[in-house]
C-alpha cells in the first residue's frame, strides 16, 4: 500500500514538472526529464531479456537506433517528398511513426535474436555487440540519411489536437507513453508467459525437462524487449529533434546496461531510478568538471558494491518493504 | 501388451570408452523396473540418453511405440516421458507452490499469453493445491526451494514430475542422500506414485530397490549383464561377484 502512495506521489509531481520548471525557470530539468523517461524505458526493455529472462544482450542499442530512425527515415521522406524504397512515402504523424518503429525493431529483435540465440553466456554477449555494431556502420556509411552526422528532424511528429512541438506537451505525451508503457510490463512479468522466462533464467535445464523448448521463449522476450527499445528511441529522436548513428553505438547498449545494474536486475522500477541516478549526475558532473567520468565511475562503484541489488534493492531496504 | 519405453541395443562411446555397451531393455506399463550398477556403471549416462540430453551413437529408443531417439528433450516430455534429477535441478528462487504450479502450466498451455493474469487462471492453483495436498510438503508450500533441506528437495523433484502426469518416470537415483526415515517416506510416495506411471529406477539403495521393484536391470561397464526379478538377481552369482565382490551377501 505504502508503494501506491509512493507511485501515486511521484506520478503527480512529473505530471507537474512543466509548471515547476517554468516557475523555478529551470527549462533543462524539462528536457533533462523527458531523457530519463525515455532511457528508461529502454533499459527496462533491456531488463526484460537481461534481468527476468537471463539474456545478456550488449546490443540493444541497435533497437533503440532503429527507432530512432524509423522516425528519422520516415520524416526525411515527408520533407524531401520522396518514397522510401520506391513505394513506402514518409510521415510525420506520430500515430504511424510510432508502431511503424515498433515493428520495424522488432523485425530487426527477430533477426538479430535468432541469430544470436543459438548461443549463449559470453558469445551472446559478443554477437549481440557485434550486430549493433554491424549496424551502427551500415548507418554510418548511408549518405542519403546523413551518414556519420545523421537527420535533422526539424519538426516533431504530429498528433491530433495536440501541439507536440510546445516541448512541455511532448513531455507530457513521454510521460503517458512511460505510463502505460510500465504499467504493460508490469502485466507482462506477472503473466504465463513472463513466469516462463523468469523459470528459465532460474533453470532452463529444468524447464527443457517440463517440456519448454527454451529457444522459441526466449526469441519472443528478445523481440519484445527489442519492440520496447524501438518504441523509446523514435521517442527519444522526437524529443532531441535529431537522429545519428550514435544512438546505436556500442557505448549506448554500455550506458543501458549501467541503468539497469545499478538501479536493479530484474526489478521494475529499478532500470527507470537508474536511468534517472545516471543522466541526473551525468549533467550535475558534467558541469563541475570536464574530468566528470572519473567521478562518475567512483560513484557507480560505490552504488554497485554498496547496495547488493543497486538503488532498488537500497529503496527496498530504506522503506522496510519485502523483496 | 507394448511395453511403455523399448531401448533396442544403444550405443553410446565417448572417445575411446565404451559407456553404453548395446544395452536393451523393456519397461511394461504400471512396472517399475529398477537399474542397478556400481558407480561408474553408466547409469546416468543412460538416462540422459533417454530423457535427450545425450544422443546415443547407435540403437534406438521407443516410447510407447514412438521413435524417440533424435527428438529434445521438451518434445519426449511432451509424448509423456518425466524424470527426476540425481542432484536436484528445481526453480531455486520460487516457492514450493510456484514449482509445482510452473509444470501444471507447462502442461496445461497457453505460455505465450503476454497479457494475462498467471496467478488468475484458478485451473492451474486449483490442481496445484490438489497435488501439494496431504503430503508432507503441504505445509512448506510457501517456502522459497533455496530454504528447503535435501530431503524436501528429493521430494518436490517427484512432485513436480507427477504434476506433469507422464507414462513413464525416470527417477534417477531418488534415494541419494536421504537418512533411513526420509528413505522410507520416499518408498511409500513411490508405491503411491506406481500406480499412475510406469518407473525405470535408477537407484544405489538395495533396500528400496528390493522393496519397489518388479524386475531388475544390472549395469556393469555399460553392459546390461542380467535382467530378471528380484530374486533371480539376489541370487545370480554373477550379479554378486560384479556387484558386491563375491564373499558379500546381497543383503
Amino acid at each position: 500500500m505504502n508503494r501506491r502512495i509512493l507511485a501515486a506521489v511521484l506520478l503527480v509531481i512529473l505530471a507537474a514538472l512543466p509548471f515547476i520548471a517554468q516557475a523555478t525557470g529551470q527549462s533543462a530539468l524539462l528536457s533533462l526529464a523527458s531523457r530519463i523517461l525515455i532511457y528508461g524505458m529502454a533499459a527496462a526493455s533491456l531488463n526484460f531479456v537481461l534481468g527476468y529472462g537471463g539474456m545478456v544482450s550488449f546490443g540493444h542499442a541497435a533497437f533503440f537506433g532503429i527507432g530512432g530512425y524509423v522516425v528519422g527515415v520516415l520524416y526525411h521522406h515527408a520533407d524531401t517528398e520522396t518514397l522510401f524504397w520506391g513505394f513506402i512515402p514518409g510521415t510525420t504523424q506520430m500515430l504511424i511513426t510510432l508502431p511503424a518503429a515498433i515493428l520495424v525493431s522488432g523485425a530487426f529483435a527477430a533477426i538479430i535474436g535468432a541469430l544470436s540465440l543459438r548461443t549463449g553466456g559470453v558469445q551472446f554477449i559478443m554477437i549481440t555487440l557485434a550486430f549493433a555494431q554491424m549496424l551502427f556502420f551500415l548507418f554510418v556509411s548511408l549518405k542519403t540519411y546523413g551518414g556519420e552526422d545523421g537527420i535533422i528532424v526539424r519538426r516533431t511528429n504530429e498528433l491530433p489536437f495536440l501541439n507536440t512541438r510546445d516541448r512541455a506537451v511532448m513531455y507530457w505525451v513521454v510521460l503517458a507513453i512511460t505510463v502505460a508503457f510500465a504499467l504493460g510490463l508490469r502485466r507482462l512479468t506477472k503473466s504465463s508467459f513472463g513466469t516462463v522466462i523468469s523459470g528459465i533464467r532460474q533453470n532452463e535445464r529444468r524447464m527443457a525437462a517440463l517440456g519448454i523448448p527454451a529457444y522459441r521463449y526466449k526469441l519472443f522476450a528478445f523481440i519484445l524487449s527489442g519492440m520496447g527499445a524501438g518504441l523509446a528511441g523514435a521517442l527519444m529522436v522526437n524529443v532531441l529533434r535529431f537522429a545519428s548513428p550514435d544512438m546505436m553505438h556500442w557505448t549506448k547498449s554500455g550506458e543501458l546496461m549501467i541503468m539497469v545494474i545499478l538501479g536493479g536486475v530484474g526489478t521494475l522500477v529499478g532500470p527507470f531510478l537508474g536511468a534517472a541516478a545516471l543522466l541526473s549526475l551525468e549533467s550535475v558532473l558534467a558541469s563541475w568538471s570536464e574530468h566528470w567520468p572519473l567521478a562518475m565511475g567512483l560513484i557507480l562503484l560505490v552504488v554497485v558494491l554498496g547496495t547488493k541489488g543497486g538503488l532498488m534493492a537500497l529503496v527496498t531496504r530504506l522503506t522496510g518493504g519485502r523483496k | 501388451m507394448t511395453a511403455i519405453l523399448k531401448i533396442e541395443n544403444l550405443v553410446k562411446r565417448f572417445g575411446g570408452l565404451v559407456a553404453t555397451d548395446h544395452v536393451s531393455l523393456e519397461v511394461m506399463p504400471g512396472e517399475i523396473h529398477a537399474l542397478i550398477g556400481p558407480n561408474g556403471a553408466g547409469k546416468s549416462t543412460l538416462i540422459n540418453q533417454l530423457c535427450g540430453e545425450l544422443q546415443p551413437n547407435e540403437g534406438a529408443i521407443h516410447l510407447a511405440g514412438r521413435d524417440i531417439t533424435h527428438l529434445p528433450v521438451p518434445a519426449r516430455v511432451d509424448l509423456g516421458l518425466g524424470r527426476t534429477f540425481q542432484i536436484t535441478s528445481l526453480l531455486d528462487e520460487m516457492t514450493v507452490r510456484d514449482n509445482i504450479g510452473m509444470a501444471v502450466q507447462v502442461r496445461e498451455g497457453g505460455n505465450f499469453r503476454i497479457w494475462d493474469a498467471l496467478r488468475r487462471r484458478r485451473a492451474i492453483w486449483d490442481e496445484t493445491d490438489r497435488l501439494l495436498a496431504g503430503c508432507q510438503l503441504a505445509d512448506r508450500a510457501d517456502v522459497v526451494v533455496a530454504d528447503l533441506s535435501h530431503g524436501e528437495k528429493k521430494q518436490l523433484e517427484l512432485l513436480v514430475a507427477m504434476a506433469m502426469q507422464p507414462r513413464l518416470l525416470l527417477l534417477d537415483e531418488p534415494m541419494a542422500g536421504l537418512g533411513h526415515l526420509e528413505s522410507q517416506q520416499m518408498i511409500g510416495m513411490l508405491r503411491d506414485i506406481r500406480k499412475e506411471a510406469a518407473i525405470l529406477l535408477v537407484e544405489h539403495d538395495m533396500e528400496a530397490v528390493f522393496a519397489l521393484a518388479d524386475r531388475i536391470s544390472v549395469l556393469v561397464y555399460g553392459r546390461i549383464i542380467a535382467q530378471g526379478s528380484v530374486d533371480e538377481i539376489r541370487n545370480d552369482p554373477a550379479v554378486r561377484e560384479a556387484y558386491l565382490g563375491a564373499e558379500d551377501e546381497l543383503c
